[in-house]
């Protein structure tokens, strides 16, 4: 294969010398893939910037140099680039709904590219766009050329930014976390739709990410980075085979899955250092837990190791001393204690037919027009102490139950049972609480950490005066593993994990029996979930919480849930043990969102493809909502919903007409 | 005592305000997170060598904000008898610039009046000549030496300034070395000093009608300016950050009923609005002369109703904007989780939003403040501004346009008053666009993370 992208040392700046991206080099044949994978803030998108030449204000390419084919991209004028972006090389950006200049058509958009590097105008562009749109698997491509981004779904548009990015014919792809923000089914769908179009076109691939499953899938070579520079480069099945760098070890050992579900996560202490802040020796050191005196003072090189690199310094001098870390990680950690599901135990809440209907209004008198069933009749319980997950694609209701239980939303009918007791009103708020998505939202920038602790207790009356507050916060803080004097301080002096931990003491504060954790983890990296999923595991052991766990990751919900409910358009298709829902599931759709899930080990596994995308809440499909989808649909299918038939065990329910409940 | 102080209603406020600024400084100093916008807005030359430009604006106008009333030689009674004219310390600064009032117009630096008079000459015969000036250039033994004794005043004011500005720029530049600021410090200085020493002897920027010089003139406007741009907020704010956020924040009928009003306020032309204010205030005034003991008082007190009105036409914009910005803010998870804990809407608002939208606040109030100034001239050029008798921008510009159609034009009236609004109006700008930068997000990522 032809080298065709070739970087040599690239380093990108900050104005006041703080490096971002710090002496990366790498190569790229033509038709192949090569991952950058790391966690955010590493300097993975500045990297793909500088490539392009499109760094923003205050951020300057510094050193190196960057050959795309026989081009040195690095001596072109700007005007000299512009033939290149699009042309030679073109990126797809992560969110695809801003991605798409939503005044113009999506044809326009593209005819535009071809206009520039193909001399394609009129009716010839046209057509050419058609043919791409159809490329990239846009159903009936011809009409969906003259409409506008926003009549197309997230998954839709990323196929558009695909059919614009293959119109200049580039040699070489950049992808930046293209499937971030999709959900799994769809996810699987892109990353499919890349791998066609690069084995039909023969491109070269930079794809980053910081999911080592999409890595798994896609990547031919990677390179890990960490603090801006690249720890360990090596094919994949080198890198999964045997992770060399401590750092890639952890990552690996971080990742949650069913078989360390009774153990602690191997979590990386602490988080990625700030720019520029280590000037010496190794920048994973303080986190590392085979550091010696040496990794504190000299910055190791990128050695070769059986024909992959690795900058560490246990690999200097062909000496291979880092076998075994990872197992030995994982034994000495194993110590926590396997939670089997207790039987018999009192259900903390049950919902009852739950439903939350949101009025759709129109015209001058607000006049209701209809309804978007965000729940619809969702019956669930939860025995104490345990954990239930709620898993779904975005927009299926989960969080609107979650909101719901807490009556942050009205529900419209359906009652909701706390220890047996009939919930009505306000009255509950010191029972549940909730851990929001993200950190970065869910804390109020201008409150000191003390007054954010202290205000649901103010509100609620709990402690008598605000000394006996002020103990209790100091408790809080000690049970979240954040210091002390850290209540003194404002939201953003932390890092992403350090804000959710105090989310968490948040919650803690009025001391609630259940905690709805709406994706806790899913704002995070790897490294800072494990962190988290092991702190929600030692409270719930410590102080006997149950939790309500929504979350779109079906990695997490092996590792936590003792049980599952999976969530379709605002129904639950199928819930049960997550032994058997994981292992065994049994409606299609389980079926496809298991399938779907990119695997680390993923080689050889059947994949069930899914058509399409969420129908509408407001409108959906009369009969199955699945039905539309489903790859098994049959004529009953269209007609009604099934109702919930058990299969086998007595807990494990699933809602299709492929299990037709026995007569008895 | 020689003489009594007086406080106008415009002063209290202006007092009122600056307590206000002294508190709020205090507070964000100790708070590391609300300084370090300010810390950004400091490091940019620009917004630096406004704040220069400005804060001497400003002295002149907190100086001519000190008001009071000398005490007459006689008295009645033996109590002291005070003077109905009421001064300010900046008058009594200036002194002799406003007490040396020339018959009418005479150009800068001229040492004639610009209208001829009957004189009788040596000879007896009356002749119509420009007499010479009372008071500009009288120093001179001959009318020929007038050009050098200027160059000679600029280069002695100007060395004096220039030296004086060298040691404030070293004594700054110890503390914080930044060359720009130091050169327009200097600058500054040296221009200060050479108009001082030439304001002494001749009126550098001319007189106009009633033969006042034009230069105190346009010092005396900058108050006015200020306060029609400070006090103005003081009355806008309330109303637009209270209704602003309570209609983002609690949507439904509460919402509809102020975007309502401020729909219908704000779809009223508002000089039409301000026009019919200010004229029904007027007449009030005016038939009510008890209750002001001087014209200052009644003067003031016209522009303190100015400022009241304008701010009552003027909050809507603001106000659309905080609501946007309450409706984003409504949707954050940590209002959700203060809103899970049952805290009461009032402490949301107050404890949540309220901080949340003090950034959008601020480069408002910078942003308006300039607008202000303008409005007041425009507003004084119609007849429905401030007093005639208050000197301000506005009402210089107001006499000085008839005297643009004569021949020989006289131009200085409108031209100081042009470059000095233009001076206090740029500043004002270049800051706002500084604090607005410093204040947003999306320009300063890099530097939260790092």
């Amino acid at each position: 294969m032809t080298r065709l992208l070739k970087v040599d040392d690239l380093t990108t700046r900050l104005c006041d010398g703080a490096s971002i991206v710090d002496g990366i080099s790498f190569e790229i044949a033509a038709g192949e893939t090569f991952a950058l994978l790391g966690e955010s803030g590493c300097g993975k998108s500045m990297t793909a910037l500088s490539l392009l030449k499109l760094l923003p204000d205050g951020v300057e390419n510094s050193a190196g140099e960057i050959r795309l084919g026989e081009i040195a991209l690095d001596r072109l004028s700007e005007r000299e680039m512009r033939d290149i972006r699009g042309g030679r090389m073109a990126m797809i950006f992560q969110e695809p709904g801003l991605s798409l200049n939503p005044v113009m058509t999506v044809g326009e958009q593209i005819a535009e590219v071809l206009a520039l590097h193909k001399d394609m105008v009129g009716d010839a562009a046209l057509v050419r766009s058609i043919e791409l749109l159809s490329q990239v698997g846009i159903p009936d491509a011809a009409r969906r050329a003259h409409e506008y981004p926003f009549r197309m779904s997230g998954g839709m548009k990323q196929r558009v930014m695909i059919a614009m990015a293959l119109a200049g014919e580039p040699k070489l792809l950049i992808a930046d976390e293209p499937t971030t923000a999709l959900d799994v089914t769809i996810q699987a769908q892109v990353l499919q739709l890349l791998r066609e179009t690069q084995q039909k076109s023969g491109m070269a691939m930079l794809l980053i990410t910081h999911d080592l499953g999409v890595v798994a899938e896609n990547a031919h070579r990677v390179g890990v980075m960490y603090a801006g520079q690249i720890v360990e480069q090596a094919t994949r099945e080198q890198l999964f085979a045997k992770p060399l760098h401590p750092y890639t070890q952890k990552l690996f050992a971080a990742l949650p899955d069913a078989q360390r579900s009774g153990q602690a996560l191997a979590a990386i202490p602490g988080s990625v250092p700030p720019l520029g802040s280590v000037t010496q020796g190794c920048r994973f050191a303080p986190r590392c837990n085979r550091a010696w005196g040496l990794c504190h003072e000299q910055t190791p090189e990128l050695t070769t190791v059986d024909g992959r690199g690795v900058r560490c310094h246990l690999y200097v001098g062909n000496e291979d001393r880092g076998d075994g870390i990872e197992r030995g990680q994982q034994d000495s950690e194993g110590s926590v204690q396997p939670c089997a599901i207790r039987e018999s135990r009192s259900a903390i809440l049950e919902v009852d037919d739950l439903k939350v209907y949101f009025p759709i209004r129109k015209g001058l008198l607000q006049r209701e027009v209809g309804q978007v069933k965000a729940v619809d009749g969702v019956s669930l319980s939860i025995p104490q102490g345990s954990t239930l997950a709620l898993v779904g694609e975005s927009g299926c209701g989960k969080t609107t139950l979650g909101k719901a239980l807490l009556r942050l939303n009205q529900p419209t009918s359906g009652s909701v049972r706390f220890e047996g007791e009939l919930l009505q009103g306000d009255a509950h708020r010191n029972r549940m609480q909730m851990v929001f998505q993200d950190p970065y939202a869910s804390l109020n920038p201008k409150m000191r950490v003390a007054e954010i602790l202290e205000e649901g207790m103010a509100a609620l009356l709990i402690g008598n005066d605000s000394t006996e507050r002020q103990s209790y916060i100091d408790e809080l803080l000690d049970k979240v593993g954040l210091a002390r004097d850290s209540k003194w301080r404002y939201p953003h002096e932390f890092s992403g994990g350090q804000r959710q931990r105090i989310a968490i003491a948040r919650a803690l504060a009025v001391s609630p029996k259940l905690l709805i954790c709406d994706e806790p983890t899913s704002a995070l990296d790897v490294s800072v979930q494990a962190q988290i999923l092991n702190l929600l595991k030692s409270l719930q052991q410590e102080l006997g919480l149950s939790y309500l766990f929504i979350t779109h990751n079906l990695a997490v919900v092996e590792y936590l849930a003792q049980e599952v409910c999976v969530m379709y358009l605002g129904r639950i298709v199928e819930r049960g043990t997550t032994r058997e829902v994981m292992r065994a599931p049994k409606h299609p759709y389980t079926q496809a969102l298991l399938s779907a899930v990119p695997r680390i080990d993923g080689a050889g596994k059947e994949y069930v493809r899914l058509e399409g995308e969420l129908p509408s809440p407001a409108n959906p499909p009369i009969g199955c909502h699945f039905a539309p989808r489903c790859p098994q649909a049959m004529s009953v299918c269209a007609k009604r919903f099934p109702d919930m038939t058990y299969v086998g065990e007595v807990t494990h329910g699933v809602c299709c007409h492929l299990f037709p409940s026995e007569p008895n | 005592m020689s003489f009594i102080p007086v406080v106008l209603w415009s002063d209290a406020l202006v007092f009122l305000l600056v307590g206000v600024i002294v508190m709020a400084a205090l507070y964000i100093r100790k708070r590391e997170h609300l300084m370090l916008p300010w810390k950004r807005v400091a490091r940019s030359n620009v917004a630096l060598v406004s704040m220069l430009v400005l804060s001497v604006f400003l002295v002149i106008g907190l100086l001519d904000t000190l008001h009071y009333r000398a005490a007459l030689p006689q008295s009645s009674n033996g109590e002291k008898v005070y003077s109905p004219e009421v001064l300010s310390a900046f008058d009594t600064l200036v002194g002799p610039l406003r007490t040396r009032t020339e018959k009418t117009y005479s150009a800068p630096f001229a040492l004639h009046l610009y209208a001829k008079e009957s004189m009788t000459d040596a000879q007896g015969n009356v002749v119509r000549e420009y007499p010479r000036l009372q008071y500009g250039g009288v120093h001179l033994a001959h009318e020929s030496q007038r050009n050098m004794d200027v160059l000679k005043r600029v280069a002695n004011g100007g060395v004096v300034g220039f030296l004086f500005g060298c040691l404030l720029a070293w004594l700054l530049g110890r503390r914080v070395p930044r060359l720009p600021v130091q050169i327009a410090l200097v600058v500054f200085a040296t221009l200060a000093g050479a108009g001082i020493d030439l304001a002494n002897a001749y009126h550098v920027l001319g007189t106009d009608k009633v033969g006042q010089d034009v230069l105190y003139l346009s010092l005396k406007s900058i108050r006015t300016g200020l306060i029609i741009g400070t006090l103005t907020t003081l009355v806008t704010l309330p109303l637009a950050l209270f209704l602003g956020v309570a209609a983002g924040y609690f949507r439904g009928w509460v919402d509809d009923v102020i975007q309502y009003i401020y729909t219908v306020l704000s779809s009223i032309p508002s000089v039409l609005l301000i026009a019919a204010a200010v004229l029904m205030m007027q007449v009030t005034i005016d038939t009510h002369p008890e209750w002001f003991d001087t014209s200052a008082a009644r003067a003031d007190m016209r522009l303190v109703a100015l400022c009241l009105i304008l701010g009552l036409t003027s909050w809507t914009g603001l106000c659309r904007l905080l609501r946007g910005e309450t409706l984003k803010l409504r949707e954050m998870e940590y209002i959700q989780a203060a809103q899970a804990f049952g805290v009461s809407s009032m402490r949301i608002l107050s404890r949540h939003i309220m901080p949340n939208v003090m950034h959008i606040i601020l480069i408002a109030l910078v942003m308006d403040f300039s607008a202000l100034v303008l409005a007041e001239a425009v507003l004084s050029y119609v007849g429905v501004g401030v007093d005639p008798s208050m000197i301000s921008f506005g009402t210089m510009i107001n006499g000085a346009r008839l005297e643009m159609g004569r021949e020989p034009m006289v131009w200085w009236s409108l031209a100081s008053a042009f470059v000095f609004m233009l001076i206090l109006v740029l500043a004002a700008n270049l800051l706002a666009d500084a604090v607005r930068d410093a204040f947003d997000p999306r320009l300063n990522r890099t530097e939260g993370k790092a």
